[in-house]
């Protein structure tokens, strides 16, 4: 199954629509709860990633029986260091995104905890893939 | 395995009119054969379609009062609310004493046991590393947790309730005075569905301490009817086991864990439809630093319960009187103490703790493969349908529908839209569909326009 949604830059409000989406669908699916606890910790961080740092982008999921793969795929502007960047305590967000409440240098190390396995690829001035997979059973 | 449930559908009166299935949060209700139908393993007692239903066609099952008789020692445990249904006038000792009359030799108020729930709680709040901690307070809550927020039910407290620490303590005392267990019957005055079926399949627990139920609005009118015999010429009895603190007597009310919680971030929600938002975001770990959640289904919490009779805000207005007046006393420091339930406090806070509450998901299979069929042939049908969740099919949405037709054998022409175009397209016979409609909504309702 293929599921696909938009994020906007800068759109805090709507963060974590993707997240309670994809929720639904795994709970309907019979799916761990504990595993999808972590697939929605994982994905809301990775959400709130790409509103605060990049320019908008989508969020794909690919749900078998097996696994979910999800891929957060936003328009830059890329991480030049992503050894840095999964370090905690590690942020470039804004002032007004810290303001907001986010911002903690916590969210790739959170998103590293919550999934079986995280490939962050990232090109500057081009975007970031974030792909996690998480086992669904 | 079905799950017992209290609400029910009296199919004599159901008129099929489906205002009860637009209401309800776990979409446990179609309409077919011109009546409603309740899902017994999504209803969670709420209670919502209750007073939904223009037609008074669904009731709370309860235990036909005779059964108090079964037993020589009968016990009735009512809550706070329940006194707070008379006006101010008519004196709590005095209902104290129709109970008695009617064949109660002993009553007792349920939040007696609140000082001891409220420590067990507040020794959660301390140690509990899950965030947010969730009230087990109100059973509908508990159960709509299970039911639609499977992945937050190690965040509910696991220990019993203030009636179920009362009745085992009510059943102590009366074994000590030399009743046998099997003669003394403990009877709980309930405000809604939703502690019926606490009582009668409860959550983490064996068993009930609980033998049977009795409805708020049917004991209302027992007692109302003895007042009005009565009129000028009636006794009063004082309660033998000391009365309420405060505290205890706002318990139920909206606040009443809340006000005495010792996290720095507590919130108490009412509501069915604001408890499941607020759900939504801890289940979606969009919340951060809530200590504790005091969640109640009812607007205004137990004073809004199904089965009582008076006014919620009214309710709450009496209890907040008698909490005041109350705490004057205690200031004062006239009021006694309820000894006799803090000798037993060891035995009761030792097993005060029930075992942690199971998930009970709704899910398309138990199988994951399988699941994800049915769920891709789901979404199939859902781009088919016309979304604007009409109800006309029988189910409370075009999703519920897609949902049905892939799991229940619903058929894709139970959709008026379909129905329509197939007709156009000749399809579909007028009567073919009219057929369609006499299924779902029931002869009658056709046949007028025949």
């Amino acid at each position: 199954m293929h599921l696909e949604y938009t994020v906007i830059e800068g759109d805090f409000v709507n963060a974590g629509s993707a997240s309670s989406s994809i929720k639904k669908t795994l709970k309907q699916l019979n799916v761990n709860p504990s595993i999808v606890k972590r697939v929605v910790v994982a994905l809301y961080e990775a959400e709130v990633n790409a509103i605060a740092h990049a320019y908008g982008g989508v969020v794909t999921a690919d749900i078998d029986a097996g696994k979910i793969l999800l891929r957060v795929i936003d328009k830059g502007p890329g991480i030049p260091d992503i050894e840095w960047a999964m370090q905690e305590g590690h942020s470039t967000a804004s002032p007004e995104v810290r303001n907001m409440g986010f911002g903690a240098g916590m969210g790739l190390p959170n998103i590293k905890k919550n999934v079986d396995r995280l490939n962050v690829q990232s090109t500057v001035g081009v975007g970031t893939t974030v792909e996690m997979e998480v086992n669904l059973s | 395995m079905a799950f017992f449930h209290a609400l029910q559908i009296n199919e004599n009166v159901c008129e099929g009119c489906s205002h009860c299935m637009r209401v309800c949060p776990t979409e446990a209700i179609r309409v077919r054969d011109g009546k409603a139908h309740i899902n017994e393993n999504r209803c969670v007692d709420c209670g919502n379609c209750f007073t939904a239903c223009p037609h008074k066609a669904i009731f709370v099952k309860q235990d036909d009062f005779d059964e108090i008789f079964k037993f020589p020692c009968r016990v009735a445990l009512v809550p706070a609310v329940f006194l707070g249904q008379f006006k101010d006038d008519i004196t709590v000792s005095r209902i104290y004493a129709i109970l008695n009359e009617i064949g109660f030799q002993h009553v007792i108020e349920t939040e007696i046991s609140t000082p001891l729930y409220t420590e067990k709680k507040n020794e959660m709040e301390r140690s509990n590393n899950n965030k947010p901690l969730i009230s087990s307070f109100c059973p509908a809550i508990v159960r709509l947790i299970q039911v639609k927020f499977p992945g937050l039910v190690d965040n509910i407290m696991p220990i019993k309730a203030p009636l179920d620490i009362t009745a085992m303590f009510i059943r102590r005392k009366l074994v000590k005075e030399g009743w046998p267990e099997d003669q003394i019957g403990v009877f709980y005055v309930t405000p809604c569905a939703a502690k019926i079926a606490a009582v009668k399949s409860p959550v983490g627990e064996e068993k009930s301490s609980v033998d049977g139920v009795i409805n708020m609005d049917s004991l209302y009118n027992r007692v109302y009817k003895k007042i009005k015999e009565q009129g000028h010429d009636y006794k009063e009895v004082k309660l033998p086991i000391a009365q309420l603190t405060s505290d205890s007597i706002l318990t139920s009310l909206t606040n009443g864990e809340r006000r005495l919680s010792i996290s720095e971030h507590s919130l108490s929600i009412d509501g069915m439809d604001n408890c499941m938002e607020f759900l939504e975001k801890v289940e979606n770990d969009e919340v951060e630093g809530v200590d504790f959640l005091e969640l109640r289904a009812c607007d205004q919490s137990c004073p809004g319960g199904i089965l009582t009779y008076n006014n919620r805000f009214l309710t709450c207005e009496r209890l907040f009187n008698r909490a005041r007046y109350v705490a004057g006393k205690e200031r004062r420091g006239e009021l006694t103490r309820a000894k006799e339930v803090e000798d037993e406090h060891d035995y009761l806070y030792e097993n005060i703790s029930v075992e942690e509450v199971e998930p009970r998901s709704i899910s398309l299979d138990p199988d994951i493969s399988k699941a994800l069929e049915k769920m891709n042939k789901i979404k199939e049908i859902e781009r088919m349908l016309p979304q604007i969740d009409c109800g006309i099919c029988g189910a409370p949405s075009c999703d519920a529908l897609a949902e049905d037709i892939v799991c229940n054998g619903c058929k894709l022409s139970d959709c008026i839209f379909v129905q329509r175009n197939m007709e156009a397209r000749k399809d579909m016979k007028v009567e073919e569909s009219l057929k369609i409609m006499e299924n779902i909504w029931g002869y009658e309702k056709i046949e007028k326009f025949r």
